[in-house]
């Protein structure tokens, strides 16, 4: 593998690995704070996508079809966590299973009756629509390097809020000791709200930006979530930066051994989560 | 007064010779009993609409006939296979030892059919394969009591080998996912591309169902061959031909496929899909008079236009009516119907064509090209293309 390729294989691989942590980091925050394992998480991933689609079938206009999928999917996430969500705090893990679970299946029966079980399509914006030459013959598409721009200043501005803000506090808080931030007299339950429907919108967000590089087919959202746990686990459950640096290990190493060793190459990030986990049980950041 | 007298005479005598007639035509015929079709087709999930568009066609080639067949009624009797491998055994049986019926119509999903196959064996019943592709279904798996009205996988991909070479493709890579299908699709290219002189440098086999192309892609314009074919189908075939162009590998390395590659995914892929080249064994644009009438037809009858499952559903309801017609309505001679099957013509909107011995359609391949959106015909690839049926013992 000469230098150029090496590089480019890279590129490939922390640009999968950024949108794995943009799709996973919703999942990690809201376990993390709120200690739910929301397993509809890969389905909200497939509504931001769907929306996308409609919407941009609607309005021809990609850019305003991000905005109403994003608020669109901001309201769902206050709705399910206000209605449903809210009843698994005091139960255990097997009642946020089937909930969410239940979800999955609601989700997925929608989207089926709604849109159809033909694989559908979005054509990427025509601003982004460019190539950038790579090597002679490889050319790099603009919107992929759109969406890892995206991924990071997704990522920053988690960073920010999380250290730098007084809701990053709470949720720091809240992540550490919960009981303890209620009697502190934090509104836990307007928290859980703001932290549950960011990481759903996170997931969504996902789905909206990527509609135009996959094709939208029923089950997309649990081929995700499949990644998504491998991420998480590798991660450490509840750590974002651990989310971070899981994406990108896992996007790299996916991308590299889909080319070099292509025999193990559908185990690949498996044998990497069972390496990982028989060193570091908890994940790479304990949380 | 008089000329009621005058009627009644003739009227009476004609309705009671009328009522007699009607009588004993009830009594005569042997079986009066519906022919039992059974079908089953993934109704739901990711092959829902295969299956819908599957069973509108076999239902329409009925619907021309009135719905019986030598004086007999059609029954059908409908089961949800999910496209689930495991659940074919159970329903084959309920199907064929509970329901009794005469054929079974199905699968969509190669997985379904062999343990379809393997439970239908030898019993009073004939399966119809509407579309699973599996070499084996009439092959090493072959039985007398199975037929197939779609293709082997083999079928659509052997003949754009030799085209490939004919375009001047020297070296080519190949890509699939690494399961049965696509991996038979490779096969058969590499057998008859390497027989014309051409080289498969590279076989690239992605887990199936990865859809993560980016890392290949790259590899693929590093290697820089003369062309590229490959098998997808689907959501995988959608995303595939959009990355290929966005990667700037469409001008520049041509795109070639087995036909599934833009089978009902051209509106997916858009402006991306333009230029790419399959063979398949039908094009909705293909213009002869049966398919111009079919697809009028079918769009009457359901409001869309048809597409090849709605094709080789036709054409297994076809088959049905022409076998039943030829034995006069008797199904329960089993080795009798197979016997006429094996002989008959199917006028197919896809071209007529008739079967092999191992009861697999020998039809014609055409080499399709995507232009303004849609599969045009360039040119017939191979006229009266058989499949070798290798490990078929008939």
């Amino acid at each position: 593998m000469d230098t150029s390729l090496f590089l480019v294989q890279l590129l490939n691989g922390v640009q999968y690995g950024l949108l794995l942590f943009l799709i996973a980091s919703g999942l990690t925050l809201v376990f993390g704070v709120m200690g739910i394992l929301n397993l509809a998480h890969g389905s909200m991933y497939m509504i931001g996508a769907y929306l996308a689609y409609y919407f941009t079938t609607l309005t021809d206009s990609f850019l305003l079809a991000f905005i109403i999928s994003g608020a669109i999917a901001l309201v769902i996430g206050i709705i399910i966590e206000r209605c449903l969500i809210i009843h698994l705090y005091k139960r255990d893990h097997l009642d946020q299973v089937l909930l969410t679970v239940g979800l999955i299946f609601i989700f997925n029966a929608t989207q089926s009756f709604v849109w159809g079980n033909d694989p559908l399509g979005v054509e990427v914006p025509e601003i982004l629509s460019g190539s950038i030459g790579l090597t002679d013959i490889i050319e790099y598409p603009v919107y992929r390097l759109f969406i890892s721009l995206l991924c990071l200043v997704v990522a920053a501005t988690m960073y920010f809020t999380i250290n730098k803000t007084r809701l990053g506090m709470m949720i720091r808080a809240g992540e550490s000791d919960r009981a303890m931030v209620e009697n502190l007299g934090v509104d836990i339950s307007k928290l859980f709200t703001i932290v549950f429907a960011i990481g759903v919108f996170l997931a969504s967000l996902a789905g909206i930006v990527s509609a135009p590089i996959v094709s939208l087919v029923p089950g997309m959202g649990e081929h995700v979530l499949i990644s998504c746990f491998v991420v998480v686990v590798i991660g450490g459950l509840g750590s974002i930066k651990g989310a971070f640096i899981a994406a990108l290990i896992v996007g790299i190493v996916d991308t590299y051994a889909s080319v070099l060793l292509p025999q193990v190459s559908s185990m690949s990030i498996y044998l990497l989560m069972a390496l990982i986990l028989l060193a570091k049980p908890q994940g790479l950041f304990k949380n | 007064m008089n000329n009621k007298k005058k009627i009644c005479p003739s009227v009476l005598p004609a309705t009671i010779a009328a009522c007699m007639i009607a009588m004993s035509s009830g009594s005569i015929a042997a079986d009066s009993d519906p022919i039992k079709v059974g079908v089953m087709l993934p109704f739901s999930g990711v092959y829902a609409g295969l299956g819908e568009s599957t069973r509108n066609g076999l239902k329409q080639a009925l619907k021309e006939k009135g719905n019986t067949i030598a004086g007999r009624a059609v029954e059908f009797i409908e089961m949800d296979t999910e496209a689930k491998p495991a659940r074919a055994p159970e329903i084959t049986s309920s199907l064929v030892d509970n329901q009794k019926a005469d054929f079974v119509i199905g699968p969509v999903h190669s997985g379904v059919a062999m343990g379809m196959i393997k439970t239908i064996k030898g019993k009073d019943s004939i399966m119809i394969i509407p579309n699973a592709g599996a070499n084996a279904a009439t092959g090493a798996f072959c039985q007398p009591n199975v037929f197939r009205t779609s293709f082997s996988s083999w079928q659509t991909a052997f003949p754009m080998g030799k085209e490939a070479y004919d375009m001047g493709y020297k070296k080519i890579v190949t890509m699939s996912w690494n399961y049965g299908f696509g991996k038979e699709s490779l096969e058969a290219f590499n057998e008859s591309f390497t027989k014309a002189g051409g080289e498969v440098i590279k076989e690239m086999l992605v887990p199936f169902p990865k859809t993560e192309f980016q890392s290949y892609l790259t590899e693929i314009a590093s290697i820089k061959p003369d062309a590229v074919f490959v098998f997808f189908a689907g959501g995988g075939a959608v995303k595939f031909v959009k990355d290929y162009d966005a990667m700037g590998l469409k001008g520049k390395i041509p795109l070639l496929g087995s036909g599934f590659l833009t089978e009902g995914t051209t509106t997916a892929q858009g402006p991306a899909a333009e230029g790419v080249i399959t063979t398949l064994h039908y094009a909705d644009a293909l213009d002869i008079p049966k398919n111009k009438s079919f697809r009028q037809d079918y769009e009457a009858l359901y409001g869309k236009p048809a597409d090849l499952f709605a094709v080789q559903g036709y054409d297994a309801g076809q088959l049905i009516v022409d076998a039943v017609t030829a034995t006069n309505g008797n199904t329960a001679d089993k080795a009798a119907l197979i016997q006429q099957m094996g002989k008959l013509e199917i006028d197919s909107p896809r071209g007529a064509f008739h079967f092999s011995k191992a009861h697999n359609p020998i039809q014609t391949i055409y080499l399709r090209k995507v232009v303004d959106g849609q599969n045009t015909v360039v040119k017939t690839s191979y006229a009266g293309l058989e499949d070798p049926a290798r490990g078929c013992k008939l």
